[in-house]
């Protein structure tokens, strides 16, 4: 039999609405898994006195009949969102020893929904890297491994930690946040669905920000339609974050099943950069190919400015988070490094709780912001970033419904491998996801094969702003035709 | 553009991070290579484009200016590292 851990939270959902077991024994199923699995360093704290207590709670509501949309489902966190009385540390120095004192907006809609916290997941620093390398509480180990090599692997970043425990069944679904690309990058290394909605569906509120007009918190999970009920979830309407759109919430998991009979999907040619693999143009061709055979018109599109959406990122996302990180001062919460008077209080603080990218983006972020060069880059690549979305609004404007891209330009790479002497080597690894940030509209990734190592690969599917509906029913066509990918043995355990 | 160590060293203060003498060098370098890699921008033509100052096309939201949250010192301070009679302590500023 399956252990309960390895269902699909749509499993897992019928599962217990069926009293074929309790939400006390899936969560207990997730607890022991967790614990075999602290090799791989997904979870920075685990929550198991929480979570019995949530799931016994959730087992008193299926027994009385009113159970909620996630009753008793586990689900693991990003150290990104704040949880009322449990540590959240960004993944930093700065924060060791936080406890918030409220709850995150997209974390209370989940425990509205009756999920259960099982802990907190690891992550780049400040969600600032693409291998969850910048961690100060050290890597996250991918349960991926390439055929007949037992080398580690990054699960990606900079939700690491999200991907590698839905990958490695240490939790049916996770929260994740995607800047650049944190969501989809690490989804595609491990096998895993990951959504980016558009800007604006989920609440930022008690989400602890690197970029502010960049963030969007999205989940990751193992099916598309996990994904969709997730998503379902942690979406909507919120007062207190003025970025958070004033529109219903769709039916995502209806919309898993509708198809794409009908549809034009958009191959941008731009998206076939210099040196691109021919293993990855192959799985690209692949997807078009399913969705043409599943009924999709497919045809090739222009997005011009594509190239110039990796640097100007590189603009944008440093000045706001210079200005979002100005707050570590070690004076209201976190790191106290004293210095001989205010200013050096700062000043010690922060070089001993920045870890070195963080440092790196904030200084970026400060010289493009400084006197003499705010018009020369930031005003620049704010313009450049109205040209990257008109692209978009041209391309959806002549009918195109979805745009199909590669996830990533290659399969997960080993930890240490990439980015140690110039940033620039790590940076290239969002060169697709990117673009989807700078424009605010929604991103999928979906598993769509294996590489010839055995490692996993992922396509993007790329939406219209606020129509994610449309990218849960085409990556569900992909997630059909390519086959659920099968996930690594547990050799950690 | 590129920067020299002065210049790293300015930066380093303005965004109050202390950097010894032995990390200007190597951060020199990779800022110098982000700026490097930005450098193409210059190349595009943004003559007559706005600059984006809200990716959806959304109206700020507003509220009725009433207090809505408060009297709650004790969870504001509690995470400070040093607190007196619900104020944060800070090194002397003023002489």
């Amino acid at each position: 039999m399956t252990s309960l851990n390895e269902l699909t939270l749509a499993e897992a959902r019928d599962g217990l609405k069926a009293k074929d077991f309790s939400a006390t024994d899936l969560t207990r199923a997730h607890l022991d898994a967790m614990e075999k699995a602290r090799g791989l360093n997904a979870y920075l704290v685990e929550t198991p006195d929480r979570a019995l207590a949530m799931a016994q709670a959730a087992d008193g509501r299926i027994a009385s009949g009113q159970a909620r949309p996630l009753e008793g489902i586990p689900l693991g966190i990003k150290d990104l969102f704040c949880t009322e009385g449990v540590a959240t540390t960004a993944g930093s120095k700065i924060l060791e020893g936080f406890m918030p004192a409220y709850e995150s907006a997209v974390t209370a809609n989940l425990w509205r929904d009756g999920a259960v916290m099982l802990g907190k997941l690891n992550l780049d620093e400040f969600a600032m890297g693409s291998s969850n390398e910048t961690s100060a509480y050290g890597d996250v180990v991918s349960p991926w491994r390439r055929a007949g090599s037992d080398a580690k692997l990054v699960p990606g970043g900079s939700s690491g930690g999200s991907a590698a425990a839905v990958a490695a069944h240490l939790c049916l679904g996770a929260t994740a946040t995607d800047t650049g690309g944190s969501i989809r990058q690490p989804a595609a290394f491990t096998g895993t669905v990951g959504i980016k909605p558009t800007y604006g569906r989920c609440s930022r509120w008690g989400t602890v920000a690197y970029a502010s007009s960049l963030d969007q918190a999205g989940p990751i999970a193992r099916t598309v339609r996990d994904c969709a009920i997730l998503l379902g979830s942690m979406a909507g309407q919120d007062a207190r974050d003025t970025t958070c759109a004033d529109l219903p919430v769709p039916d995502f998991e209806a919309a898993v099943a509708r198809g794409v009979k009908g549809l034009t999907i958009g191959i941008p040619k731009e998206y076939r950069v210099e040196g691109m693999s021919a293993e990855i143009q192959a799985l690209w061709d692949r997807g078009a190919a399913m969705l043409r055979d599943a009924g999709a018109t497919v045809r090739e599109i222009s997005l011009p400015h594509t190239p110039y959406a990796l640097p100007a990122y590189y603009i944008v996302a440093p000045a706001e988070a210079s200005s979002n990180l100005a707050r570590y001062d070690g004076v209201r919460y976190g790191l106290r490094v004293p210095g001989k008077d205010i200013a050096g209080l700062y000043e010690n603080t922060r070089a001993a709780g920045f870890g070195r990218e963080v440092k790196r983006r904030i200084m970026i972020g400060t010289y493009v912001l400084s006197a003499g060069y705010y018009d020369a880059y930031y005003v620049r690549a704010q313009r450049i970033r109205t040209l990257i979305k008109r692209d978009f609004e041209q391309a959806y404007a002549s009918g195109i419904d979805a745009i199909l891209t590669p996830a990533t330009p290659s399969a997960a790479f080993g930890i240490g491998e990439k980015g140690s002497g110039d940033p620039v080597e790590m940076y290239l690894q969002d060169v697709f996801t990117i673009t989807v940030n700078m424009a605010g509209l929604p991103g999928i990734s979906v598993p769509a094969g294996l590489d010839a190592q055995g490692l996993p690969l992922g396509l993007q599917l790329i939406g219209r702003p606020f129509d994610e509906e449309t990218l849960f029913a085409a990556a569900q066509v992909i997630e059909d035709a390519a086959g659920r990918t099968r996930l690594p043995a547990a050799w950690w355990a | 553009m590129s920067v020299d160590a002065t210049t790293v060293r300015r930066i380093a203060h303005l965004a109050r991070i202390a950097v010894s003498e032995d990390e200007v060098a190597p951060l020199q370098g990779e800022l110098n290579a982000i700026l490097a890699f930005v450098e193409q921008l210059g190349t595009v033509d943004v003559t007559g484009v706005e600059p984006m100052t809200s990716v959806t096309p959304m109206a700020m939201k507003k509220r009725e200016d009433v207090v809505t949250d408060g009297a709650k010192a004790d969870a504001i301070v509690a995470n400070a590292p040093e607190t007196e009679d619900h104020y944060f302590l800070v090194p002397k500023v003023v002489e």
